[in-house]
């Protein structure tokens, strides 16, 4: 039972289908596992012991009846932003803790239906705004591979317990880069679909218009797996788009033979220090070495994109995180009149970083700002879309870090800005709506660490084109299998 | 005095533009799939969307789009063929999202005009700046206070199957004059509401709400002068009551030296005044953007065709039709219009008799008054327009007098069929031989000879009595017009 704890999504999945092991065996297996590491790693919010029982023995009879299902029994911790029919969803909140959902999300629904075992609800930074998960107000999550340091942010709960093994697939949520930093700190795959492939129904929006719900995995496979699952367009989310999802049903492509690989120009290696940026030389090499063709790419404005980013992601969350105002659901601090119920709520409700994003977004949407801030913002949004798709007019996918350093200590990162930075790989994509993923790439043993730490590449892709960048990325991750070669500290062998 | 009048004498005239919500007619809410009905339990037809729970997600109604248009198009207003929804940002109780899905600068319909009359025939035009589609806020009920007023109440109950209900604004450009016409205006928006079937339009359920923005200036200027917005009129009669006590609020400050203020008023319908609710510098901004949850809306020219197409005559162009080609008065014209289904009864009855007077006075009258009598609507009812017309027909060519015609309706009432084959069944026919009319004369100078003498003797009004009695004779068949003059002939 131990072997399928390890194993991937594909192999649990295989086992419960054939019967050789059931989902409420893995189920019972995982939830002992997950009471002996927890207190190590604090990978969850919500342990879910109960239902997860409940929803194995359903799997279990429905594969009984016959029904072969892709996630047959698959351990899943749901990051806890999105809803859960019955259970408490908090975004790491005070001002929704003990909220208990009255519904499910579509992804965690569809998660369900293929056979997956939601085990617990996993820490984030607060309403998914941070790139550590230190901005919780409900948790300390550490990083398995490095007690000492960040397991990356915002679905830092999700990846750590996937890297610890407390879960075998970790719904995050990615609306700057908050799935595939993380998976880079946590030595996981990372994927971030196009905008509008997962239903955001049932996912606490922060920004709208970047929200987009996606896998951690140990492998390229399982998120192909899990994305599948996910996918599709969904009646309750305007936004989701009506196009087919193209399955991985055969195998992923052996090599990448006439694969054009953009490397962005503007993106300069040599900040990242040697070390990193002989990493991710070595790693473009080994694309090369696969097949691919390397090009040179320019994205010009991209760097206008964490400035963007800050404009339009903030303005959307103040208007989102209005109705926390303890009127109907969650905290309430009572004040004299309702104004100050409202202030005081919001007040004791929401952390810092939230704060400071809902005075810099009701700042940018206020009048006489309007058109400098928000309107600019958005225009520089459109000029960063088109450089992308200028971009793959010339390439097939685009390579680069996943994040400027490996995963930090605690309190690293005191000031904001310092921390906004860590995004600066993968907001660009996020702004333009592209599919983008992280894969571990190798190791680093940071200054004053102890021990190496993962490092993640990011693969981008056209709109849609997500068969193409999952492929390329599998046979990476096959050819140079950098994922084992180091064991978290926390959550035994990989 | 009305405020107008009053107004007039002191030199000033008003500026009115009306600014209006309308509940859509829908099956389901805008944004999720509740039931959109009046009333229910308090918070009964809600859902996670409508309640704004963390992780809802709009999506529009369709059908609320299409009552959009049709009603844009009713008023000739342009249809863009891009438009989208922007969130309204401000705090409120009843609002579960503390935003409002609404449109700010790109509304589903840009402007247009309401063609609308007075009571004396008098068309009027209100141009419209645009008519937006948003959503309905819950509704709040406050406690411990014994007015019901939020000041010094102990708690509000909030009802949330309100929320989410799809709601146009109809915004006026300042065309307006009077309180009269302010009314007669949102009549006209009421009858092809009603008429398209976007909405009920009952003002006492709040499925219409409307706001007025009234100024005065000195008749002749151009120049607009300070507005003040009055809310809380919940009738067509408070509308009227309340614009004229505010223009004679302001015309009585302006002519005693004081100075309008940009404000809000609300109307106190028990103590007939308006009275101050907040200034301009306590006005919200609120930070309107384009809602992310919605995509852009693309009406195609297409839809926007067929639903032209498809736009039964407009109202203004039907009374138009009554009143001119049809010589119908103003008020059988608005009463017919105010009741559609029976203006389409009167319409068919009209294209198959080519008689307007005649089938309004049927439709109107005693068709109505069997409607009233027996509680059975006249389209419910046995009697076809077709009927109606061979009974018009009959009259025109003098086969049935009008005595005859009554009898013969409450007939074809009660199940009776064609008139004409009741006529001829019954040989009901009306006499018009001279002969056979002479002999009924002859009969009854015979038999009444005390009147004959009385008629000779300067009593001539005895001559009705005595057609009637030549009528009562004929078995009413006898043509009264033949009758009066053979009567009056032989009396001489």
């Amino acid at each position: 039972m131990s072997d399928l704890l390890r194993g991937t999504a594909v192999q649990v999945a295989a086992a419960v289908n054939a019967r050789q092991a059931s989902a409420l065996e893995v189920t019972e297996a995982m939830l002992a596992h997950v009471e002996g590491v927890e207190p190590g790693v604090g990978a969850y919010l919500t342990r879910l012991d109960e239902s997860a029982r409940s929803h194995a023995a359903r799997v279990d009879r429905r594969v009984r009846s016959g029904e072969s299902l892709p996630l047959a029994g698959v351990p899943v911790a749901v990051k806890d932003n999105m809803c859960l029919d019955g259970t408490r969803t908090t975004a790491a909140s005070k001002i929704l803790a003990g909220w208990v959902s009255p519904y499910t999300a579509t992804a965690v629904q569809r998660i369900i239906d293929a056979g997956g075992i939601p085990i617990g609800k996993s820490n984030l930074d607060e309403f998914a705004m941070g790139s550590s998960c230190e901005n919780s107000a409900l948790g300390i999550t550490h990083n398995p591979y490095d007690p000492t340091r960040v397991p990356g942010g915002s679905s830092g709960g999700s990846a750590a317990a996937v890297a610890a093994h407390e879960a075998t697939i970790g719904l995050g949520s990615d609306t700057g880069g908050s799935i595939r930093e993380p998976a880079a700190f946590c030595n996981l795959v990372g994927f971030k679909p196009t905008y509008g492939r997962i239903s955001r129904y049932g996912l606490i929006a922060f920004a709208s218009s970047l929200d987009q719900i996606g896998p951690l995995t140990r492998t390229v496979a399982d998120a192909a797996l899990a994305y599948e699952v996910m996918a599709g367009y969904d009646p309750m989310d305007s936004t989701s788009v009506q196009r087919d999802v193209e399955t991985t049903g055969k195998p992923l492509p052996g090599d990448l033979t006439g694969v054009r690989v953009g490397i962005v120009r503007e993106f300069d290696l040599a900040k990242l220090g040697a070390e990193a940026a002989s990493l991710y030389q070595r790693a473009y090499g080994d694309l090369q070495k696969l097949g691919a063709d390397l090009v040179e790419v320019a994205l010009p404005t991209a760097e206008y994109g964490l400035a963007t980013y800050y404009l339009i992601a903030p303005a959307e969350c103040s208007s989102n995180l209005s109705r926390f105002d303890g009127i109907r659901y969650g905290l309430r601090v009572e004040g004299d009149d309702v104004t100050q119920t409202y202030e005081q709520t919001r007040a004791a409700g929401f952390g810092p970083e939230v704060k400071r994003r809902i005075l810099i977004g009701t700042h940018a949407l206020s009048s006489g700002y309007y058109d400098a801030y928000y309107v600019r913002a958005q225009k520089a949004r459109t000029l960063i879309a088109r450089d992308f798709a200028k971009a793959f007019e010339a390439c097939d996918l685009i390579a680069c870090p996943a994040a400027s350093t490996p995963a930090f200590e605690f309190h690293a990162k005191s000031d904001p800005y310092s921390m906004y930075l860590m995004d600066y790989y993968t907001i660009p994509m996020s702004l333009a709506g592209l599919p983008a993923l992280s894969v571990p790439c190798g190791w680093i043993t940071p200054a004053g660490g102890t021990v190496p730490m993962p490092m993640g590449l990011q693969l981008t892709g056209p709109l849609f084109a997500e068969r193409a960048l999952l492929g390329a990325a599998h046979v990476y991750e096959q050819a140079t299998r950098h994922a084992g070669a180091h064991a978290p500290q926390i959550g035994g062998a990989r | 005095m009305s405020g107008t009048t009053g107004a007039a004498a002191a030199g000033y005239e008003a500026v009115i533009g009306i600014e209006c919500h309308v509940e859509l007619k829908t099956q389901t809410k805008m944004f999720c799939g509740c039931l959109n009905e009046f009333g229910g339990e308090p918070n009964t037809k809600v859902c996670p969307v409508c309640l704004g729970l963390p992780g809802a997600l709009p999506v529009p109604n369709l059908r609320a789009i299409e009552h959009m248009i049709r009603s844009g198009l009713a008023f000739e207003a342009a249809i863009p063929a891009f438009s989208k929804f922007d969130r309204k940002n401000y705090f409120y109780p009843d609002m579960p999202k503390d935003y409002q899905i609404s449109q700010y600068d790109m509304p589903l319909t840009q402007g247009g005009v309401v063609r609308y009359w007075l009571e004396d025939g008098t068309i009027k035009e209100c141009r419209l700046v645009r008519i937006h589609l948003e959503e309905d806020t819950g509704k709040s009920t406050h406690a411990g206070s014994g007015d019901g007023r939020i000041a010094g109440s102990a708690y509000s109950l909030v009802d949330f199957n309100r929320a989410g209900v799809p709601l146009m604004e109809c915004v006026s450009e300042p065309d307006i004059r009077s309180a009269e016409e302010a009314v007669a205006f949102l009549e006209a928006l009421k009858r092809t509401f009603v008429q398209l079937g976007v909405s009920d339009v009952k003002m006492e359920e709040g499925s219409l709400r409307c706001d007025a923005n009234v100024s005065i200036r000195p008749i002749g200027a151009h120049e607009l002068g300070t507005k003040t917005e009055i809310k809380n009129m919940n009738s067509f009669r408070s509308v009227q009551r309340a614009i004229d006590s505010e223009i004679a609020r302001q015309v009585a400050l302006v002519t005693s030296g004081g100075r309008v203020i940009q404000e809000t008023r609300g109307w106190d319908e028990v103590h007939a005044t308006t009275h101050s609710m907040r200034s301009k510098e306590e006005a919200h901004d609120y930070r309107y953007f384009p809602d992310p949850d919605l995509p852009p809306l693309e009406v195609s020219e297409n839809t926007v065709g067929w639903l032209r197409v498809e736009l039964p005559e407009s109202v203004i162009r039907r009374f138009t039709r009554y009143t001119g080609e049809y010589g119908l008065n103003v008020q059988q014209a608005t009463q017919l219009i105010d009741n559609p289904s029976l203006a389409e009864y009167f319409d068919a009855c009209v294209a198959l008799s080519e008689n307007p007077a005649q089938s309004v006075n049927f439709v109107l009258g005693d068709l109505s008054r069997l409607a009233n009598e027996t509680g059975v609507a006249i389209y419910a009812s046995p009697v076809v327009p077709k009927h109606v017309a061979e009974l018009i027909a009959l009259l025109d060519g003098k086969t049935i007098n009008s005595k005859i015609a009554k009898d013969l309706l409450e007939r074809m009432w009660s199940g009776g069929g064609s008139p004409k084959a009741i006529v001829e069944r019954e040989g009901l026919a009306q006499t018009s031989d001279p002969g056979a009319v002479a002999k009924f004369v002859d009969q009854v100078l015979a038999a009444n000879g005390d009147a004959v003498a009385q008629y000779r003797a300067g009593k001539t009004n005895v001559l009705g009595f005595l057609v009637g009695q030549v009528m009562k004779a004929s078995g009413g068949k006898a043509d009264p017009a033949l009758v009066q003059t053979m009567m009056t002939q032989r009396l001489a």
